[in-house]
């Protein structure tokens, strides 16, 4: 009895969470005009109508450059400032540290909001550079957090054992220390890709022509519900979902000692 | 015969405290000196800064007479073994050891040769293609080896290298080092906290406490005629007893008078015996009160008749028949007896 009560109890969790997504998944393959019961597909032609949208393939590129560039910059960005904060005495370490990852804390919204005023007053224009510098803000301090939390004093020791033989600094970095960490620096790529990927206040207001898909995705919903948004939204969904599997399987993944 | 490394008057402060304390040191070269002290007094504060990790608070650091004081790891002509070893976990073994010789921009064929070279003398050139975490320990501290000794330093130091093994293979890799050590001439400098380890190794042995080298030479003189107390106790066990030179130069002790020189009359003085020098015989009437079975003898612990106070220490035959209780008589090696100079 018990047992059937928490089988119906994870039924109904994993119901409410992926219910929403399954119909979208579902009537994306609607043959018809609307997303709407009774389904009468399945049909490929909100898909093909998706790839012949310009503006969404458009979209669709310009969002894997902006994660790809922003995530590695994030990522080189956190792993120089972690590698500092682990190996240097610095005035007020913790403190500095605290600034560093407290825009996790702080919405997007707020960041956005801040950059595009910032931008503004710098005179310049919104486009998808910004956008990205934008996602570096807010994957910077993850990215710190991962390789940070993964430096530690054995580390310290083989890289003065790297300098010892005659390494420079640089390259301690990059031959020592970068490949040593690197579950840690794939982690902190792939989450950043997942979070850049499916982002869409800050893209929504930094960006003007050239924009993200899912600013495009909000300029279609705005002309009403059709399955081409079920298509696109599928799509993204199922790239989210690669990415946060490549993530699972580098950060949780044995490592022999 | 001029001094490989000198070490003149370091002392290095950490904060408030004294982590050494003018300390001067000469190593020759070919020898194998051994830094043996326990932990806090010092000796891997002296390894770090011969080895440039440290830079001292004050003194000078001489390798092959050009002032190394102040250079970088990288610069100097020392090569470290780490404690923890600190091999690179994603090269190979062969990556492991021709790293040093990367860095020097030797050509990959040269440097894959010296490296399997390097290997064969610490009898690992199988393993060439391993990844560390494929090694024992015992292994991946003969990388470590091999990784340090491959950029012929002049110096090689070692922290505490056999400090992770357990036992049996640290005496084995103990007769291995002394043997690699000899094969290839380099002067090593090793620490450790563990004398019996030293005592196998060491040309030179330097006894460190409190941030001072309390006592330094060949292992036979350092054990048989310690300078100070402290080298007494903790190079081996010894009976420490107080003494009073008397008008004629002899020692006065509880446990009778011994003819030593060295002290001024009506100074009082401390002397040792070692456990090895006291026997079953005529003499001291004492009551023992500890006896520990250590497999090729027994160590016996006796207080006395003339002084109760003092537990006089006996290295006794594992046949000898004795029992916590029972009454015994010992006899003290006069010839053997230690003046110490604190």
């Amino acid at each position: 009895m018990a047992r059937a009560i928490s089988i119906l109890y994870a039924l109904a969790i994993y119901g409410f969470i992926f219910l929403p997504v399954a119909v979208l998944v579902l009537f994306s393959f609607q043959g018809t005009l609307f997303p709407i019961p009774p389904f009468n597909g399945p049909s490929l032609r909100w898909y093909q109508a998706v790839l012949n949208d310009a503006r969404l393939t458009d979209g669709l590129v310009n969002s894997i450059f902006v994660a790809v560039l922003s995530s590695a910059l994030a990522t080189l960005l956190g792993f120089l400032s972690a590698w500092g904060f682990a190996r240097f005495t610095l005035p007020a370490s913790a403190l500095l540290r605290g600034f560093l990852t407290l825009p996790l804390t702080v919405s997007y919204l707020i960041i956005g909001m801040g950059l595009l005023i910032f931008f503004n007053w710098l005179g310049l224009p919104k486009s998808l550079a910004a956008a990205g510098i934008g996602h570096v803000v807010i994957n910077l301090p993850l990215c710190f957090a991962i390789i940070y939390s993964q430096m530690g004093e054995h580390q310290a020791n083989i890289e003065r054992a790297a300098r010892d033989l005659g390494a420079r600094e640089w390259q301690v970095l990059t031959l020592v220390t970068a490949p040593m960490l690197w579950p840690a620096l794939f982690a902190g790529f792939f989450l950043s890709m997942t979070f850049s990927w499916d982002e869409f206040v800050i893209a929504f207001l930094l960006t003007r022509f050239e924009t993200t898909l899912p600013v495009e995705i909000w300029n279609l919903l705005r002309a009403g519900l059709n399955p081409k948004t079920n298509a696109v939204g599928a799509l993204v969904f199922g790239i989210s979902i690669l990415l946060a599997i490549v993530f699972e399987l580098v950060a949780f993944r044995k490592r022999p000692q | 015969m001029t001094d490989l490394v000198s070490i003149e008057h370091i002392t290095q402060r950490f904060g408030a405290s004294l982590a050494l304390d003018d300390v001067s040191l000469a190593i020759q070269p070919g020898s194998y000196t051994v830094l043996l002290g326990p932990s806090g007094s010092g000796k891997t504060t002296l390894l770090s800064i011969l080895g440039g990790f440290l830079q001292p608070s004050a003194g000078r650091v001489l390798i092959d007479g050009a002032d190394c004081t102040t250079l970088a790891p990288a610069k100097r002509p020392t090569a470290t073994v780490f404690q923890d070893y600190a091999l690179f976990p994603h090269m190979s073994v062969g990556g492991n050891v021709a790293f040093g010789l990367r860095m020097q921009g030797v050509a990959k064929d040269a440097r894959v040769a010296k490296a399997r070279d390097m290997l064969r003398i610490v009898g690992l050139d199988q393993a060439f293609d391993k990844k560390p975490h494929q090694l024992s320990g015992g292994q991946r501290q003969r990388v470590a080896l091999a990784r340090a000794l491959v950029v012929e330093p002049a110096v090689l130091l070692l922290d505490e290298p056999l400090g992770a093994l357990d036992l049996k293979l640290r005496r084995q890799m103990q007769d291995e080092l002394k043997a690699i050590q000899k094969r290839v001439g380099t002067a090593f400098v090793h620490v450790t906290h563990d004398q019996e380890e030293a005592m196998a190794l060491a040309d030179h042995v330097v006894v460190m406490n409190h941030g001072r080298i309390e006592d330094e030479g060949a292992p036979e003189r350092v054990y048989g005629r310690p300078a100070t107390r402290f080298s007494a106790t903790f190079m081996g066990e010894s009976t420490i007893l107080d003494g009073r030179v008397g008008a004629d130069g002899r020692v006065a002790t509880a446990l009778g008078i011994f003819d030593l020189a060295g002290g001024n009359a009506g100074q009082m003085v401390h002397v040792a015996i070692r456990p090895e020098h006291v026997q079953i015989g005529p003499g001291i009437a004492a009551t023992v009160k500890d006896v520990v079975y250590q497999g090729s003898f027994k160590r016996v612990a006796a207080a006395p008749a003339q002084a109760p106070e003092v537990a006089l220490l006996a290295r006794l035959p594992a046949y000898a028949a004795v029992a916590e209780g029972s009454a015994i008589s010992l006899q003290i090696d006069p010839a053997q007896v230690i003046l110490l100079a604190d």
